[in-house]
């Protein structure tokens, strides 16, 4: 039940993202989503809430990409990295110590949107647009990117 | 022409809901009170305890809960009858409070008293080892309970809430003479995940380990009072 909850935060945060091209309405063709080992989400369940709960909105169509962040302790005795394993009881195979640090496997993370945005409606423009105007038009429409 | 674009978003997913239980704290720190989150899978016990440590604790602290629950108010109606200020959240379909429940709970909460006057928040999760763990709600420390009737292995199959928890509570200890359970063994599975928590045994029903555990919350609102003075606020500043 618990990937219904987690489908609504990322409706909420795509939400949130397309806010921010407005007045342009992004047409999404893919999400890409990190999701670590150690979440309390099940990647496939997720897959199949988001299919069910896009249909009929603004995200319709879009796939969802998720791509596993397997778990990475670090070993609180040698510094080690490791990848701990509930067979193990998540110890260090190194130093046998418990899992204390946690590297990588946390991640609930939408790492990036593919999208395009549809043209500009052109404003009644009885002598249409000059090559400069059409330019600025089209750099407007370009959103600004952002690193990780 | 449809440029493909790709925004870099390395956004959180639970951002949202992170930014809301921030905003609960900053209130729960202004009012000076000590909010704890309370979780377990259903029956493992909270309103039991609640109950008990409620009524020993009401001489000592002034408190509240917020009482999570998927369809009934029976646990809120249980735990007003020690005569604490109760306030139920019903989730409806959701399996787990969040941060803007929470918040809805401490507006219905403030109708009712002035937060400002209480030492303790208690927010009473809904029955579930999974969900609760991965969205806050603005508490200062996360307790789990796990009974000893689930069996050792708990700890190991719901790895995450374990290693949330800053306080874990072995409840029904008072059933282990009748149980082919090792409670060393949930002890050390706890620790497996989570060796920096604190890990007591305790029995609502007999009051077995109640006082350490007592001890425990009474050093927490300590340490929450300190970390909250004006003074510490003055020391802290580099």
């Amino acid at each position: 039940m618990h990937e219904v909850d987690m489908t609504r935060a990322l409706l909420l945060a795509m939400e949130r993202w397309k806010e921010g091209h407005t007045p342009q309405q992004p047409q999404v063709g893919r999400v890409h989503l990190e999701v670590g080992a150690f979440t309390c989400v099940e990647p496939e369940q997720l897959r199949h809430t988001w299919g069910v709960a896009i249909r009929t909105t603004w995200l319709e169509g879009a796939d969802l990409a998720i791509e596993p962040v397997a778990l990475v302790g670090r070993c609180l005795g040698c510094q080690a990295t490791y990848s701990p394993d509930a067979a193990r009881g998540y110890r260090s195979p190194c130093c046998d110590h418990p899992m204390e640090e946690i590297v990588r496997g946390r991640e609930l993370r939408i790492r990036s949107v593919d999208y395009h945005l549809p043209e500009l409606p052109l404003a009644p423009e009885p002598l249409g647009l000059t090559p400069h105007r059409a330019a600025a038009a089209a750099s407007a429409s370009i959103p600004t990117f952002s690193t990780p | 022409m449809h440029m493909p674009l790709e925004d870099n978003l390395g956004l959180n997913l639970l951002a949202a809901n992170q930014h809301q239980a921030s905003h609960n704290r900053e209130h729960f720190d202004a009012w000076n009170l000590l909010c704890l989150n309370v979780m377990s899978s259903p029956g493992a016990g909270k309103t039991s305890l609640l109950e008990r440590t409620l009524a020993q604790l009401s001489s000592t602290y002034a408190m509240a809960v917020l009482e999570g629950d998927m369809t009934t108010q029976l646990d809120a109606e249980r735990l007003e009858a020690v005569g604490i200020p109760v306030v139920p959240i019903t989730t409806g379909r959701s399996c787990h409070l969040d941060a803007a429940m929470v918040s809805g709970g401490l507006r219905m909460l403030r109708q009712r008293l002035d937060p400002a006057s209480l030492d303790l928040l208690w927010v009473e999760n809904v029955g579930n080892l999974v969900c609760p763990a991965e969205f806050e709600v603005g508490e200062h420390r996360k307790v789990a309970l796990l009974s000893v009737t689930e069996g050792e292995d708990k700890p190991l199959k719901y790895p995450v809430m374990f290693r949330e928890a800053d306080c874990v509570l072995i409840t029904k200890t008072d059933l282990l003479p009748y149980l082919p359970v090792a409670v060393e063994r949930i002890e050390e599975h706890i620790r497996q995940v989570n060796p920096r928590c604190q890990v007591l045994r305790v029995s609502a029903s007999n009051g077995e380990g109640l006082e350490c555990w007592h001890q425990w919350l009474g050093d927490q609102v300590a340490l929450q009072r300190s970390l909250a003075s004006p003074a510490a606020r003055l020391l802290a500043i580099p």
